[in-house]
């Protein structure tokens, strides 16, 4: 019969208890949830385009050299992206990152060159520092309820005065050179801050992809009442995702300081709006539950690749900006209808 | 027979601002019973529950669970306790997978946290299959009927392995046949000794499947009895205070019809691929048109179609005789046509605003002069519908959270009303309302008719449809299989039509009695 046309029987067959022919849609749904799995596909599709537009418009752009320049570029947004991703999958967000990497290259520049502290200990101590803003949003949002938006709003503005109060409104300049390998050395062709950022996403990716934690991310996201019924630790699983945003905060602040041999309290100016755009661009939806950090590293890569490819082809700095929003609403867009034949899909997979 | 109670909730108080909820209550679960718990919305059985459930807690009195006493500070307390929930609002994650949804919380890991998907998957399977679900555990649960997410709730609460399981209305959303397959997993659970508190509308579920029954009103418990030793008008007169027998006494035969030209609505060859084909009826004015059907039926999607929530991609929808094109609701509404949705809570109405502002939500470029709301004309048109429809309380400034399922219900309806409509569509208009509430919606429904409007009405209650419609249109797997009328159909007539697996559509239609095939 025409039956492979009409859902409704298919529904009508998931309906009935244990009898045959449940499994076989039950087995149909899950393929059709296999397909769904290339759900940052549009994001990657988008991003090949861009390469290959920037591939065929700017020789410099196809160069080793200039796929090593990249992806060092992109190396802390990525780290921040990786922990923005944890926190906008519990419909939160945190705008105060771009500040708390501020804090993070001046506080450990301070404690090198004031404090004449070791670098593993300064850089110990900063990411202790950098976990404490993070627990202050967390804790606020967790444990009285306050928006997420407003708390980190207010993160946003004080964490920024607390790196020009402490540096005295100059940069502290670090003479170590040790310290400078972090963000400027080499592992053979491979910039060091690429190295850190894909071992953060990739601890990221298990840790949200694998662990029970990351499953309970993913729950409050989902349905928040259902987690608390659970017996899910709310509060603490919020704290810490914005814990973990401070500490990704601190280590690319550690990381953009090196580069510079300074903590500078302007450092990571605007640098909330590109990571959110990333993770989003990347499928994580801001009204949370979904989202991964493939995804993450794939919108990374996207503003990367458009700041760089706009950079080389000697694009003003405003038109630069222009370009970025409109390639950012036209990555969302494609993505939106991929999604929309990706659900299209399913359900013939539900009737198949 | 001195094994202490699997509950003892003693002398339990509950207030909140404005309402004593919970009024000294004491109720008494045994071990392996069934235990029903009716009253009307705002009896107080869902605080109650709640208590007993670790969400709230109560002002006085104090519960022992097991012979121990036992107090409760969340959801979790009582869990460890032995006491899992499965709410009315089904608390399922639907971004994640049916088998972590059953293990969410309580999921087996090894250091430093990781969960064991395999095992995961093994043991869900098991619960699943207890609970006569074959889906795969890695389904996310988004794709899943909301019967068979009731299913994952249930697995979940025998995963949880508590010896007692409160369900809240669980047959609310469920086709006779899954709630036949919810009996079987309730018998189940006798059998292993796991006591349940079951809160149900439906009466006669409450004499197919529980052992004894305890009926609370306004707050109070007002006995309780072993269900053998109760009779249906019993419990209903127990739980109104009052008698309410002839409730379900045969319409009132409709009011001769004036002689139109065309009918007040038709809808010719609908069809939506994969969810409604060859969709045709008409409705008179001062008609009750019922739609009957199972779940998945299709019914809930013609309704939205016919209303302009969806799109539809063949078939006519006329009005008056004349064709109309509806490209949502505001098309619909300038067609004086009006719709109270199925899902009251999400998308009907506005919790925390009032009932005035609900009530006027729909009608407000007529409330309103240069963009400004009139807030005298508003609140006097409010007020007069509050009083026509009774809702209770009569304060049009009372947040619409704080009404009972049925009064909200009445608020909603009187919404549309305000939009004075020709053509009221109403999905399962009385779910989820006591059954005073039912009573009174009905009565109301009959009187639009008798008013002239027509009504097409979606009810999984079958005595509720036979009692308020003039004829009904029987669905399944988003077809038309009969369209009935006269007052010998019964019950098991329109069920035959519903889900009953005969392919031949064609024989089926021709059977249509009356007014069946009169709309080619």
């Amino acid at each position: 019969m025409a039956d492979s046309r009409r859902p409704a029987e298919a529904q009508a067959v998931l309906h009935r208890p244990p009898q045959g022919g449940l499994g076989r849609a039950g087995a149909a749904l899950t393929r059709g949830w296999g397909a769904v799995r290339i759900q940052d596909f549009g994001a990657l599709l988008a991003l090949v385009l861009l390469c290959l537009l920037f591939a065929w418009l700017a020789p410099g752009f196809r160069t080793f050299s200039n796929v090593v320049t990249v992806s060092r570029q992109v190396a802390t947004e990525a780290i921040v992206a990786a922990g923005m991703t944890f926190v906008i999958i519990t419909a939160g967000i945190d705008l105060s990152v771009g500040s708390l990497v501020a804090v993070g290259g001046v506080v450990v520049a301070g404690l090198m060159t004031r404090q004449h502290l070791p670098l593993p200990l300064a850089i110990l101590l900063t990411l202790v520092v950098l976990g404490l803003f993070g627990a202050f949003n967390g804790l606020s949002v967790a444990r009285l309820g306050l928006q997420p938006f407003i708390v980190t709003l207010a993160m946003f503005a004080s964490a920024r005065g607390i790196a020009e109060v402490y540096t005295g409104g100059t940069v502290i300049t670090v003479a170590d050179p040790s310290f400078s390998v972090i963000g400027n050395g080499y592992l053979g062709p491979v910039p060091v801050p690429v190295i850190i950022a894909l071992a953060v996403l990739l601890v990221a990716y298990v840790v949200l992809s694998r662990t029970r934690f990351g499953r309970y991310v993913y729950a409050i996201g989902g349905n928040e009442q259902a987690a608390r019924i659970s017996g899910i630790p709310i509060a603490r699983v919020k704290t810490t995702v914005y814990i973990l945003t401070g500490l990704a905060a601190g280590i690319g602040g550690i990381i953009t300081a090196s580069r510079l041999f300074s903590g500078d309290p302007q450092a990571g100016l605007s640098l909330e709006l590109d990571v959110i755009a990333a993770v989003v661009i990347g499928g994580t939806s801001l009204f949370g539950g979904i989202g991964n950090i493939r995804g993450t590293l794939i919108g990374v890569l996207i503003i990367g690749v458009i700041s760089n490819g706009l950079t080389i082809l000697n694009v003003q700095t405003f038109w630069q900006d222009v370009t970025k929003g409109a390639v950012i609403f036209i990555a969302m867009l494609l993505d939106m209808l991929l999604r929309k034949l990706e659900s299209r899909r399913i359900r013939a997979a539900a009737q198949a | 027979m001195i094994a202490p109670e699997a509950v003892d909730m003693r002398g339990i108080s509950k207030r909140f601002p404005g309402v004593q909820a919970a009024k000294d209550v004491t109720l008494q679960v045994r071990q392996g019973e069934i235990h029903a718990l009716v009253g009307e919305n705002g009896a107080g059985k869902s605080t109650l529950m709640k208590i007993l459930a670790g969400v709230y807690g109560a002002d006085e009195g104090e519960i022992l669970v097991g012979g121990r006493p036992a107090v409760f500070h969340s959801p979790i307390d009582a869990i460890e306790a032995g006491i899992s929930t499965i709410y009315q609002e089904l608390m399922l994650c639907s971004n994640l997978s049916v088998g972590a949804n059953i293990f969410l919380g309580h999921e087996r890991a090894y250091w430093p946290g990781f969960v064991d998907e395999r095992e995961v998957r093994r043991r869900a399977r098991e619960y699943l299959e207890l609970v006569g679900l074959t889906v795969d555990p890695a389904t996310p649960v988004r794709l899943l009927s909301v019967a068979q997410q009731q299913m994952v709730e249930i697995a979940r609460a025998l995963s949880l392995d508590t010896g007692v399981i409160i369900m809240d209305e669980p047959t609310a959303t469920l086709s006779e046949r899954e709630t036949t397959n919810l009996f079987r997993v309730l018998n189940l659970l006798r059998q292993r000794g796991t006591s349940v508190v079951y809160i149900s509308h439906r009466l006669e579920e409450i004499f197919q499947i529980a052992d004894r029954v305890t009926v609370m009103r306004d707050g109070q418990v007002v006995g309780t009895a072993a269900v053998s030793e109760m009779t249906e008008d019993r419990l209903v007169e127990m739980m109104v205070g009052r008698s309410l027998s002839g409730e379900y006494e045969k319409r009132p035969r409709p009011a001769p019809r004036r002689p139109r030209q065309a009918p007040l609505l038709e809808v010719r060859g609908l069809m939506r691929s994969g969810y409604f084909h060859e969709i045709d009826f008409s409705l008179e004015a001062g008609e009750v048109l019922g739609f009957a059907g199972l779940v998945g039926a299709g019914r809930t999607e013609v309704m939205r179609a016919i209303f302009g929530l969806d799109p539809i991609e063949a078939g006519q929808v006329l009005r008056d005789g004349a064709r109309v094109y509806l490209r949502g609701a505001a098309d619909a509404i300038r067609h004086g046509m009006a719709m109270v949705t199925e899902d009251r809570k999400a998308d009907g109405l506005f919790p925390n605003w009032v009932v005035r502002q609900n009530a006027s939500s729909a009608n407000l470029p007529r409330l309103s002069r240069f963009g400004f709301v009139r807030r005298g004309v508003e609140g006097r048109a409010v007020q007069r519908l509050m009083r026509d429809l009774d809702v209770r309380p009569h304060n049009p400034e009372q947040m619409m959270a704080n009404l009972s399922g049925g009064n909200q219900q009445k608020a909603i309806i009187g919404r549309w009303l305000l939009t004075e409509p020709e053509v009221l569509i109403l999905d399962e208009p009385t779910r989820g309302v006591d059954v005073g509430a039912k009573a009174e919606i009905r009565r109301l429904i009959r009187r639009l008719a008798a008013d002239g409007k027509g009504v097409l009405m979606v009810s999984s209650e079958l005595p509720e449809l036979l009692a308020t419609a003039d004829r009904i249109v029987v669905m399944r797997e988003g077809r038309i299989t009969a369209q009935l009328s006269g007052s010998d159909v019964t019950q098991e007539e329109i069920m035959t039509y519903a889900a009953t697996a005969t392919t031949a559509a064609g024989s089926e239609l021709a059977k249509n009695k009356e007014f069946g095939g009169s709309n080619g």
